[in-house]
């Protein structure tokens, strides 16, 4: 579960200070499928960024799994990030010089699962999302949703509780966007909170729970599709 | 770039460090050649008069006499005494001349001074005062003179007097500034009256051991003193002595070389860190998946030192590649100069190369593992 509580963020630009987040409190329930939308600089990726450890709330509290995360060090969130949170990110971020197998890999080689247990967590991702034959392709070397698919696949390899995904379509054409959300759905069915910052209101309204910003404040937030 | 520098570096220090051993080993190995356990007795005050090989030594008060070299043996201790007289004379046989080093001297210098005859044998042993008309001739001078036929009793002649020919040295490289492959060895008495001179250039004595060197030469020193009437006018100089003065010298040049090739090492540390660097700000987005993926700071420090480290020790193997083919290719040229780098010169090559690896990948590794995920992967920074 994700619970937080009158969340700021703040940032300096020049002499003036920026509101990113503006008392955020907001509660995800564990298995949600949630959509972020609103303008750009309302704050979403700030959002994403929090809730992902990426970043660190100004003032205000983030409780992950019961667990309060300000306080910890930068080692620990490090870890708390391996063990529970899914990133996939609109321009891909994989590295371009490993194959796909080594890239899904990569986040296993960091947590210092031995070698012997990585291979078959590896195979079993590619082979879920169809990528088996694309195993030993370099990036360059794949389509655009070839290349979301492998990401989707590095997410996952250590199990998270959430993933998040910063629009993970913004990058592909209509039908490889299909294929990337249909893949992420699948795996929000399977018991994974999913959160998906978007522009597009096509793939926002697939969410269960909608949620809108502006200035940096949650401006809007239901259930469903609006009435 | 970086590899080239690296290599350049440790190459420097490995073909500066061989330079300077190689000299080192040089001069101990002239001095091996005059033989171990050896004491060298010349003429004058070491404070006031310079030697200078084949001059004699006129301006000594006393001169060094046959009859001292015998006194010397006297000496309990003293194996061997070898006298020695040098000149230069012009020597001729078949009608052939040339102009040579002539040394004068007894049966014991051949073991004095570990040397061998490839052919017929030494100056006889026998009374030092007896003046026998045979010669020993170095390598050079018994093909210049009588090619490829025999050299073993023939005639030859030096300054107006005829010698035999008894011997041929082995060609052993340098003797107490004597090429051995040049020289005509005489009996003493013999080159007395050919330069028509009593006083010796330098007496050699060999001692039983080690041990009794210090003490066979103090008492040298006495009885030289005590024949002279109490002026002490001549030089005893112990090899040892000789030895550990020029070895001082040459480690301290060999040392000065390394610091001078490690200074090349360090500069290039600096490029290692200039290319670190850029490869930080390369892969800034690549820092921030990492982060993202749950690479903690102490990963992704590690992870740019271990490139660091790999780089210089590729770039270290390159060196030693390099400073090989330098040292070899210089051993080609100057077969004389044993150039070969002493094996602590690689290994501080190579700690030098790594650490200044470490040291230098250490500031851009830092700010790696500083770099704040989120600005990374925006690429904002």
């Amino acid at each position: 579960m994700i619970r937080l509580d009158k969340v700021c963020r703040l940032f300096q630009v020049g002499d003036q200070e920026v509101r990113a987040l503006d008392d955020v409190s907001l509660t995800i329930e564990n298995g949600d499928y949630l959509s972020v939308m609103g303008p750009s600089g309302s704050g979403k990726s700030t959002l994403l960024n929090v809730i992902g450890l990426l970043d660190r709330p100004t003032t205000g509290t983030y409780t992950l799994d019961d667990r309060e995360t300000t306080a910890l060090d930068d080692d620990e969130l490090a870890h708390t990030r391996a063990r529970r949170i899914g990133f996939i990110f609109q321009s891909f971020h994989l590295v371009a010089r490993m194959t796909a197998f080594e890239n899904v890999e990569l986040p296993l080689v960091l947590a210092g699962v031995a070698p012997a247990e990585r291979k078959p967590r590896v195979t079993k991702l590619l082979d879920d999302l169809s990528l088996t034959d694309r195993s030993h392709h370099r990036p360059d070397q794949l389509s655009g949703g070839q290349r979301q698919r492998v990401a989707i696949a590095r997410a996952m390899v250590m199990q998270p509780t959430v993933l998040l995904a910063d629009e993970p379509t913004g990058n592909l054409d209509h039908a490889s966007g299909a294929e990337v959300l249909a893949a992420i759905e699948q795996l929000n069915a399977q018991g994974i909170t999913l959160i998906v910052v978007t522009h597009d209101n096509e793939i926002g309204n697939r969410a269960r729970r909608h949620l809108r910003m502006r200035d940096g404040k949650v401006v809007d937030d239901y259930v469903g599709s609006r009435p | 770039m970086l590899l080239l520098a690296m290599g350049i570096g440790v190459a420097a220090v490995i073909v500066l460090t061989g330079l300077g051993e190689a000299a080192r080993r040089y001069v101990a190995g002239e001095f091996q050649v005059l033989g171990t356990r050896l004491i060298i007795v010349l003429p004058g005050r070491s404070e006031t008069t310079g030697i200078q090989p084949g001059l004699f030594s006129g301006e000594t008060p006393r001169d060094l006499t046959l009859a001292d070299a015998e006194a010397l043996r006297a000496i309990p201790d003293v194996e061997r005494v070898a006298p020695l007289i040098v000149g230069a004379a012009p020597i001729s046989a078949r009608g052939r001349e040339r102009e040579v080093p002539v040394l004068g001297t007894t049966a014991d210098y051949l073991a004095v001074q570990n040397t061998e005859v490839t052919e017929g044998q030494f100056l006889p042993p026998g009374e030092i005062d007896v003046d026998r008309a045979v010669c020993v001739i170095g390598a050079n001078v018994r093909r210049e003179l009588f090619g490829d036929g025999p050299a073993i009793g023939e005639s030859l002649r030096v300054g107006e007097r005829r010698f035999r020919v008894v011997g041929v040295l082995a060609s052993q490289g340098r003797s107490i500034g004597f090429d051995t492959q040049e020289l005509v060895i005489v009996p003493v008495s013999a080159a007395q009256a050919l330069f028509n001179s009593e006083s010796l250039f330098r007496v050699l004595v060999q001692t039983r051991s080690r041990e009794s060197m210090l003490r066979v030469r103090d008492q040298a020193l006495a009885v030289i003193k005590a024949r002279h009437q109490g002026e002490e006018d001549v030089t005893v100089i112990t090899q040892d002595a000789l030895l550990a003065t020029f070895d001082r010298i040459f480690t301290a040049l060999t040392l000065t070389l390394a610091g001078i090739a490690s200074i090349s090492l360090a500069v290039a540390g600096i490029l290692v860190m200039n290319v670190m660097l850029v490869a930080v700000s390369q892969r800034t987005a690549e820092v921030g998946l990492l982060k993202a993926l749950g690479a903690t700071r102490r990963q992704v420090l590690s992870l740019f030192l271990a490139e660091a480290l790999l780089l210089s020790l590729a770039g270290a193997v390159v060196g030693i590649a390099v400073g090989e083919a330098a040292s070899w290719f210089v051993r080609k040229l100057y077969p004389a100069l044993p150039l070969a780098a002493p094996s602590w010169a690689y290994v501080l090559a190579v700690i030098t190369a790594l650490v200044s690896g470490v040291v230098f990948g250490m500031l851009p590794a830092r700010r790696a593992a500083r770099l704040d995920p989120v600005e990374a992967l925006s690429g904002r920074k």
